[in-house]
């Protein structure tokens, strides 16, 4: 059998870092990449005599997601202890939601080849982080003297996003995560910056023979640190898989770990190496209740969100649902697109095309996550009007709008300042044709012996003569008087 | 001038009284509790910390603050602190030698709130290593002796907060209270300790044992100075999620209304209780219900059918929090260290080391019954006998408003008499545990004298929010017995 033979079945257990501005627990600020064990105190160091307190922040912040993703929230959740030792966890547990979430069901949308598929959400819930430990090995060969540990990280919260095993193909996966990665940032949630640690994700895999309807054993795989890896990782241990089971050997059931050097997994632990972690009930801090009012509060303060956004844009402003769906990869984006429209109203698509060719073209990768466009939106705005009255060219806008990025300038100032209008005076060109068709007798008879192509060179040696300024309707229209006009004598 | 020493032997309501009026300072009166702290140290080994210099910042600050004309009810009080209760400044072991060297950074609120109504902190006192024991005979710095008889134990776990009180060195102790373990050693040493409703007074910097059954709760001689500790120390704490948000109960207001009128439940299963009822205890338990009746309260006979299961739920539960709430004394950040091999070495050498054999029993009991497989017939099945057993305390409060049980099955008993048995130990609880596993208030109040001359206690355990009714009973009892009286003429000192 070969890997085509099966299909993978993979659920995703994705840790998202909430943007609250303290922990979850205490009134540490969140801080990142500040000094080693500086944003601390007697409640996340784990003193003996402190005790939790929930941050309603965090809490909020859960909703917005939870909502957005189209969960049910629990009306009562439970925060529950999960007891295991590590130097970066001060208290000896963390505090997790476990058996009573705060949200279930709901899910998501991700684009296939096959189409659009609905990916299921098993749960959303709330817990704190650990801090940072820093060694290079696993902690079982570590000397204790020399592993430091950075606590600034330790409870500051998160939401734990688990999904159903809907997921076929590390494709999906990865569609997943851009899919949940646009949501979390969309309502504010979340920095969602997996490279930065923001956002992580686990990988539970399994394969089974296309057809089946049981599920294989599954194997979870960590230390996924940017999407690509997440979707080479899959690929990568559901051929491992398959190959296995082609040699007769069943899959076993265990935590493998993601090396991005080599571009495969390691084993890490097996299931009777897994923890017990013991889960109770929190006794310091009871019941987590969510009161209607609350869960309505959040709801109001939503956005709209993005695929009612994207149609929203397609039938308010008469794009095609692709341009649409593209607009709202992420919320600062589509603002931009509708603040620029807003200043000018009378062509959306034009301002749509301009945005979705050559503005996102030169926007990084980090700046197309953050929505964070090169230029102001009423610059943009301006620029697609000075194309639409005439005044520049579509050329000599592209010119511009470097120009524009590399200035900051806005774009009259800029046409003002390099004379950038284009020339649509007749007079003016008119003078310049006929010196270019004088200059050129063999090409003239060439094109009037019945080279139509001839005419396009004559364009070019207009535009090259005028500086590309010359307003190219225009220019068509004088040649075609001159090249196609009775002969004289 | 009022000698300081004499005013020791007094109330700590007219010592404030005297402080309050500039009679003496409260440098002055911080000066004699700290000698007599030593003294008590060294004596009964009451007392394992003692700074002069805080305790007298402290005072110092009491006599600025009353000189600015600020009223405070507890002006100069010396106050002694259970070793598992934070004091900012001072070193808090909670008796364990896993927090050798260890120093608070703040206080917990029920020592500030204490603090700021005027008490002066004169330090930690000594008790069972993390509140686990009936006998402050598993403090790893040593065992507390009874002032009433040095051959016996002081009760648990906190001992030392209990001898301090009744040997005379500060009228006030503060203690925590898990199991019984405030209103135990006031019976042992013929004091007054209340453990208030769950929630009423904040656990805020009470070194957890386990935190679905610790409160903090105080000692004293008298009922009312007990009572003042209730009111200054109750009310919300934004710092403990657990922690009542309502108004707490007003208990100095009502305290001289008498009980005429009030019901009383004498807990039918008290007689028949595992390990047996000791003869004098009985005598006095009937005696005191019959004095109830005299002050014009109703007795009859309750029943709570759970209550023999009280102490297996009891164990069962805390032991299972403690499992968890130990696991941060790991050597890494506080605390004794012992370097090991590597990281695992290190947390079972610090481990080892650190903690004494009651704790290390209880917490791999608490890990077993936490541990999958396990979970459901031992964790989770005592949360369900715990729920039947607040049902049976609701049914009986449907009938009566207090009910009256002995704080402890038999007095003081001698050192070593129990420490090979654990078993028998946790028996000694069985009266205490129940309100705790119901978080409802109790408070134990001396009774009267063993043939032996040790102090009897008894305890009225009420719905939540009763403390005003458990206060005006425990009055009852205290004029009844008469027992201020024979305390000063105890020949403590
Ligand atoms: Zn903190």
């Amino acid at each position: 059998m070969s890997l085509s033979d099966y299909e993978s079945v993979i659920g995703l257990e994705v840790h998202c870092q909430l943007k609250t501005r303290t922990k979850a627990f205490c009134a540490c600020p969140v801080v990142f990449g500040a000094e080693a064990n500086s944003s601390v105190c007697p409640v996340c160091l784990g003193y003996p005599g402190v005790l939790p307190v929930i941050n309603r922040e965090m809490v909020s912040l859960a909703l917005r997601v939870a909502l957005a993703a189209g969960c049910e929230i629990a009306p009562e959740s439970v925060f529950a202890r999960k007891n295991y030792f590590y130097p970066d966890l001060p208290k000896g547990y963390q505090i997790s939601q476990y058996d009573r979430p705060l949200a279930t069901g709901g899910g998501l949308t991700v684009t296939t080849p096959e189409g659009e598929k609905f990916i299921r959400l098993t749960r959303i819930h709330l817990e704190e982080d650990a801090g940072k430990s820093m060694h290079e090995f696993p902690w079982e060969d570590v000397s204790a003297s020399s592993s430091l540990v950075d606590l600034n990280r330790a409870g500051t919260p998160l939401i734990e996003i688990v999904s159903e095993p809907d997921l076929r193909s590390g494709d999906e996966a990865y569609e997943y995560l851009v899919k949940l990665r646009r949501l979390v940032r969309w309502v504010d949630a979340s920095d969602g910056n997996m490279e930065e640690g923001s956002l992580r994700c686990d990988a539970n895999v399994s394969i089974r023979r296309k057809g089946e309807t049981t599920l294989g054993t599954k194997v979870e795989i960590k230390n996924l640190n940017s999407i690509a890896h997440v979707r080479r990782a899959i690929e990568h241990e559901a051929a491992r898989q398959a190959e296995s089971l082609d040699k007769g050997r069943p899959v076993v059931q265990e935590t493998r770990l993601w090396q991005p050097d080599s571009q495969t997994t390691r084993p890490m632990r097996s299931k009777e190496e897994a923890m017990d972690y013991r889960y109770f009930p929190d006794p310091d801090l009871g019941t987590l209740v969510v009161s209607r009012d609350w869960i309505d509060e959040v709801r109001r303060s939503l956005p709209e969100l993005p695929e009612a956004r994207g149609a929203s844009l397609a039938s308010r402003h008469g794009l095609s649902p692709q341009d649409a769906a593209l607009l709202t990869l992420s919320r600062p984006f589509a603002d931009a697109f509708e603040r620029a429209v807003s200043f000018h109203p009378a062509n959306p698509k034009g301002i749509a095309n301009w945005l979705l060719s050559e503005i996102l073209a030169r926007m990084s990768d980090a700046d197309r996550q953050a929505g964070k466009i090169p230029v102001p939106a009423e610059n943009l705005a301006s620029l697609v009007s000075r194309i639409d009255d005439g005044t520049i060219s579509g050329k000599i806008a592209k010119e511009l709008l470097a120009l524009m990025i590399d200035t900051g300038k806005t774009p009259d100032d800029l046409i003002t300042e390099k004379g950038l209008r284009q020339v649509t005076d007749e007079g003016l060109l008119g003078d310049t044709v006929r010196k270019v068709v004088e200059a050129n007798p063999q090409q003239v008879a060439a094109y009037r012996g019945g080279k139509a192509a001839a005419f396009g060179w004559f364009v070019g040696q207009v535009m090259k003569a005028t500086g590309g300024k010359a307003n190219p309707a225009v220019v068509n229209q004088l040649l075609r008087q001159a090249l196609d006009a009775p002969q004289e004598g | 001038m009022p000698e300081a020493t004499l005013l020791l032997d007094g109330s700590g309501l007219e010592l404030a009284r005297r402080v309050s009026q500039g009679e003496i300072s409260a440098v002055e009166v911080a000066k004699a509790a700290l000698a007599r702290a030593e003294e008590a140290r060294r004596r009964h080994g009451s007392f394992l910390f003692l700074d002069p210099d805080v305790t007298l910042r402290q005072a110092s600050t009491v006599d600025q603050r009353l000189s600015a004309g600020e009223k405070l009810p507890l002006a100069g009080v010396p106050l002694a602190v259970k070793d598992n209760i934070n004091v900012a400044g001072l070193p808090s072991t909670a008796g364990s030698r896993i927090l050798e060297g260890f120093t608070s950074v703040e206080d917990a609120t029920c020592v500030a709130r204490l603090v700021s109504a005027g008490a002066v902190v004169v330090g930690k006192a000594n008790c069972d290593e993390f509140g686990m024991g009936s006998s402050n005979e598993n403090s790893a710095w040593g065992p507390v002796k009874n002032p009433w008889d040095e051959s016996r134990v002081p009760g648990g776990s906190s001992g030392g907060s209990a001898a301090a009180v009744a040997a005379f060195s500060v009228p006030l102790a503060i203690g925590t209270d898990t199991g019984g373990s405030v209103r135990q050693p006031a019976a042992l040493c013929g004091l007054v300790g209340w453990k208030p409703t769950y929630g009423r007074v904040s656990r805020y910097g009470l070194i957890a044992f386990a935190s679905s059954l610790d409160q903090a709760g105080a000692l004293a001689r008298s009922v009312t100075e007990a009572a003042v500790a209730f009111s200054v120390m109750a009310g919300a704490d934004p710092r403990d999620s657990t922690s009542l948000p309502t108004p707490a109960p007003d208990v100095l207001g009502s305290l001289g209304d008498g009980i005429a009128g009030l019901r009383v439940g004498l807990l039918a299963e008290a007689e028949s209780a595992e390990g047996g009822l000791d003869p004098d205890v009985k005598v006095s338990l009937e005696r005191t219900a019959e004095a109830l009746r005299q002050a014009g309260a109703s007795v009859r006979t309750v029943s709570l059918p759970r209550v023999n299961l009280a102490i297996d739920v009891y164990y069962l539960t805390a032991t299972a929090e403690a499992s968890s709430n130990l696991a941060r004394f790991d050597g890494v950040r506080y605390g004794r260290r012992v370097e090991g091999e590597d990281l695992g070495d290190l947390y079972r050498r610090s481990r080892s080391s650190g903690f004494g054999p009651e704790v290390k029993r209880r917490i791999l009991l608490g890990t077993f019954a936490l541990s999958a497989g396990y979970h459901d017939a031992y964790y989770g099945r005592a949360q369900k006998v715990r729920a039947l057993l607040k049902r049976d305390f609701d049914r009986a409060f449907g009938e009566v408003d207090a009910i009256l049980c002995p704080t402890s099955p038999e007095p003081a008993f001698e050192f070593g008499s129990k420490t090979e048995d654990p078993l028998a130990m946790y028996l000694a609880d069985v009266f205490t545990v129940s309100p705790s596993l119901a978080g409802i208030p109790a408070i134990s109040v001396p009774s009267g004298l063993s043939s032996r001359g040790l102090p009897i206690g008894m305890q009225f355990i009420g719905p939540a929010d009763s403390e005003p009714v458990l206060f005006r009973l425990a009055r009852a009892v205290e004029e009844w017995s008469g027992f201020p009286a024979f305390k000063a003429a105890g020949a403590i000192r």
